[in-house]
């Protein structure tokens, strides 16, 4: 093993066990705040997991796209939908629980014996692209432009869709007794100016 | 000892399952679209694993980029679902979102 190739499996082992880490505490910790911080660190990772399978535009998508707009957007959901609630317990809420933890690690022990018994046809020398950039681009413009223009009418589609959905529909009827009450000013009445002339030069006179 | 394709397929695997437990269990509604944001990734560390190990075109990439882009959407429509909902019901308690049950 050479230099490269040791440095390149440490930071997989770092990555890998910050992701899983990360992703048991975004599942498994009480306080939503930790799992929302925590999901940022996991995408982090993964954005570190690309930049060893040698795409760095995707990995700079995922940090942009990821971290910094869903992430934030979940924040701003958990901010808005500040409501510390404490949940009704179920009955049998362990059953639940356990059976799907069954579940998953049978799901996982299934998908592990799969890719360790295949024989993935595995390319001898792994030539990385020059520019991932460019290769991209002449994917999206050549042979995946339906899809690409695509995708970008679905964004439109979905932001309309978020502001319709998350907009406030009922607006209060105000009365004109309530507009005079929002439009005044809570502060001391005025005096006139004279008057306090008056009675600053009289406590100074005095 | 180099690293193989196997090990990002482990680790996906495993981040899809700790994501579909996820899902599965929590109550919490935005918890719950968290955890499709780590099945999302999964799926995409997958993707980018074959791109770099099967593939000399590049395909795997632009296929991780269009999940992106459909993940940015989703996550922006389910959080104003969310929202609505927590307007309508004042809670976010998945166990209280039965209002189709009959």
């Amino acid at each position: 093993m050479n230099l490269a190739e040791g440095v390149q499996f440490v930071s997989f082992g770092i990555l890998a066990a910050t992701t899983i880490a990360a992703a048991l505490g975004v599942v498994l910790l009480e306080n939503i705040v930790y799992s929302a911080f925590l999901l940022g660190g996991v995408f982090i990772s993964i954005a570190g997991m690309y930049l060893l399978l040698n795409a760095d535009f995707v990995a700079a998508a995922q940090v942009l796209v990821y971290v910094g707009a869903i992430n934030v957007l979940i924040l701003f959901a958990i901010m808005l939908v500040n409501k510390t609630e404490v949940f009704q317990p179920m009955k049998n809420a362990w059953f639940r629980k356990g059976a799907t933890a069954l579940v998953c690690v049978g799901l996982f022990a299934l998908l592990a014996t799969m890719v360790r018994s295949t024989s993935w046809a595995v390319l001898d020398s792994v030539a990385p692209i020059e520019s991932t950039a460019i290769r991209l681009g002449e994917h999206f413009f050549s042979d995946f432009l339906l899809p690409f223009e695509l995708a970008s009418v679905l964004l439109l589609i979905s932001m309309i869709g978020a502001i319709v959905l998350a907009r406030r529909e009922f607006v209060p009827e105000e009365t004109d007794a309530q507009r005079e009450v929002v439009f005044r000013l809570p502060e001391r009445p005025r005096e006139p100016v004279g008057a306090i002339g008056e009675s600053s030069s009289a406590s100074e006179n005095s | 000892m180099e690293l193989q394709l196997q090990y990002y397929l482990l680790l996906a695997a495993a981040l899809f399952c700790i994501g579909i437990y996820g899902l599965i269990t929590s109550r919490n509604a935005i918890r719950v679209l968290m955890s499709i944001e780590l099945l999302l990734n999964a799926v995409n560390l997958n993707l980018m694993a074959f791109s770099n190990y099967l593939d000399e075109a590049a395909k795997g990439q632009v296929f991780s980029v269009f999940v992106i882009t459909i993940a940015a959407a989703e996550a922006a429509v389910g959080l104003a679902i969310v929202l609505a909902i927590y307007r309508n019901r004042d809670t976010i308690d998945m166990e209280r979102f039965n209002l189709l049950k009959w």
